[in-house]
């Protein structure tokens, strides 16, 4: 349903992207997971038509895209930025409904469902700021529910919350896929937890940000956080994919850059991005 | 700042222990006032000086002038409708017609960085120049009387909200524009539910100060000729009849305005900002 060609990204004269290709089945679950300074999340931006890509094409379900598409959601990684605090955790879910014409009782209707389904039922009158982190990002992840995309992208959703918190929010994500049968696209660092939820990990490499390999992940489908974990496939999984992102690979691609220079690409990128989204 | 801490309270807590709590803070803050107030009293009668009539009779002077109607008026007089109504008829007006522009030409600066930077300097120069030497231009421009006189209301006003509203539009955080981007609100949902609540805070901080300068100008500009009501005429009135209570009484009656439309301000702010300050304090 998404097809990615040749896709490239660059700031001025800094390549960030380069030469993308990439295939996402319906219903499919894929983890990108890369090297900070890889454009992984401009990847994101592009894929999610908030940043127009200096080369290449989006395809989403045979239409080319060119701004953002219609049935597509977005979770960020800031959540705390990404909710907005003078609406309640009901009214943040219910707004993006506004434009799918329905009305105001049903809006509301469906944001509590959508609320339900990620256990914050409870929560619903207050505001975002009065919930935990974790909580925050489930009501993000509720309020790209109850959008009802065909595509869901994440970007690091899970990046600033802590460890227990995460497991419990991963779990929900596949909960989540796994009950509404939608297709997935998820950015991480954590080469773990792109194992963990993937059906499929495409491995970035950086310098410029290119898909360094693709690996299925032949994991049953019902995973839980401590046997999955533990599982001798997983283990081997995650040591081949770490290879990967390391850039520890047997033919002949130059070592990644050094942690100054990577910076230095993170601050263009950051510094690039404010002014190409208007 | 009185009227903030005021109205504030406690929020939670024992119901009557709170309320008890609030009523000793509003004694201790009236205290200064009675105090100066009586010295002032003892301090006019002992000098007998008629340019400072002491506050009792000021007080009289006032109930005579403006509060002596029937009780169907609420006990306002006549003149009280004569000078007190049009007075803040106009300012009102006026404060709305600011309110309205300044919010409209301040979203549409503050999005656009290209008019903002073009626009700028020739804004700043404008909110500088004082808006009572501007006075006479309006006089040639509009209508003597209200026209003249709302249009200089609205030229003090408008800027602090201007202004504020511009630069509470241009610091909308970007995160939440890209949310409202990624879920496709369109452009006006974009104003109405991202970027005038993000600006509210900025926009209620221009309009403390368009309040105040408005209350200004609406004296100011009934002091000119082609005035024949409002308070800022009362003034020029009893001036040349040397009525110093009336004069005093005006005095004090902006005085008490001005305070009274600053609290009812700051209660409507702190009730419209609540998620304000409760994501602030979730931040820290």
């Amino acid at each position: 349903m998404l097809e990615i060609s040749g896709l490239g990204h660059a700031y001025g004269t800094h390549r960030v992207l380069e030469g993308i290709d990439l295939k996402v089945g319906e219903g499919e679950l894929v983890t990108i997971v890369g090297p900070s300074g890889c454009g992984k999340s401009t990847l994101l931006r592009c894929i999610a038509g908030l940043v127009p890509p200096t080369e290449g094409k989006v395809v989403l379900k045979g239409a080319p895209i060119d701004g953002v598409p219609d049935d597509l959601a977005v979770v960020f990684q800031d959540y705390s930025r990404s909710l907005l605090p003078w609406l309640t955790v009901r009214d943040n879910v219910a707004l993006p409904l506004r434009r799918r014409g329905l009305g105001k009782a049903e809006r509301r209707a469906q944001a509590v469902k959508a609320l339900a389904s990620v256990g914050l039922e409870d929560a619903a009158g207050k505001y975002p700021w009065q919930l935990s982190g974790g909580m925050q990002q489930r009501v993000s992840i509720a309020r790209a529910l109850a959008y009802k995309p065909t595509l869901m992208l994440m970007d690091e959703p899970f990046g600033s919350v802590d460890a227990q918190t995460r497991e419990d929010l991963e779990d929900l994500v596949l909960q989540v896929h796994r009950a509404e049968g939608m297709t997935i696209l998820l950015v991480t660092h954590d080469i773990d937890e792109s194992v963990y939820l993937g059906d499929r990990v495409v491995v970035l490499a950086r310098n410029p940000g290119r898909v360094r390999d693709e690996l299925p992940v032949t994991l049953p489908a019902g995973r839980d956080q401590i046997g999955t974990r533990a599982d001798a496939e997983f283990v081997r999984l995650r040591a081949e994919v770490g290879r990967l992102v390391r850039g520890v690979v047997k033919d002949s691609e130059p070592p990644d850059a050094t942690d100054a220079e990577d910076a230095d690409a993170e601050a263009v990128a950051t510094a690039v991005e404010e002014p190409a989204k208007k | 700042m009185t009227a903030a801490t005021l109205t504030a309270g406690p929020a939670r807590g024992a119901r009557g222990g709170a309320a008890a709590r609030v009523v000793r803070g509003v004694l201790h803050r009236l205290l200064p006032l009675v105090v100066l107030v009586a010295c002032w009293e003892g301090a006019t009668r002992a000098s007998g000086s008629v340019f400072f009539p002491p506050p009792s009779k000021i007080v009289k002077r006032m109930r005579e002038m403006w509060l002596s109607g029937p009780p169907s008026h609420l006990y306002f007089s006549a003149e009280a409708g004569d000078s007190i109504a049009p007075s803040l008829g106009r300012m009102a007006l006026a404060l709305v017609l600011s309110v309205i522009a300044g919010v409209v030409l301040g979203i549409a600066l503050g999005r656009s960085e290209r008019v903002l930077a073009y626009l700028q300097p020739l804004m700043q120069f404008a909110r500088v120049i004082p808006p009572p030497t501007l006075v006479p231009v309006f006089i040639v421009l509009f209508k003597l009387g209200t026209e003249m006189q709302v249009a200089s209301i609205v030229f003090s006003a408008i800027w602090p909200v201007l202004l504020n509203t511009a630069d509470g539009a241009r610091s909308v955080d970007p995160m939440q524009m890209a949310t409202a981007e990624a879920f496709r609100f369109s452009a006006a949902d974009r104003i109405r539910y991202v970027i005038i609540p993000a600006s509210l805070p900025k926009i209620f901080a221009g309009l403390r100060l368009a309040l105040s300068l408005s209350l200004i100008l609406m004296v100011f500009s009934e002091l000119l000729p082609g005035t024949s009501d409002g308070l800022g005429f009362e003034l020029t009135n009893a001036q040349s009849q040397s009525d110093l209570p009336t004069i005093w009484s005006v005095i004090v009656l902006l005085g008490v305005l001005g305070y009274l439309f600053n609290t009812i301000l700051l209660a409507v702010e702190r009730r419209v900002l609540s998620w304000h300050r409760g994501a602030r304090k979730a931040d820290s």
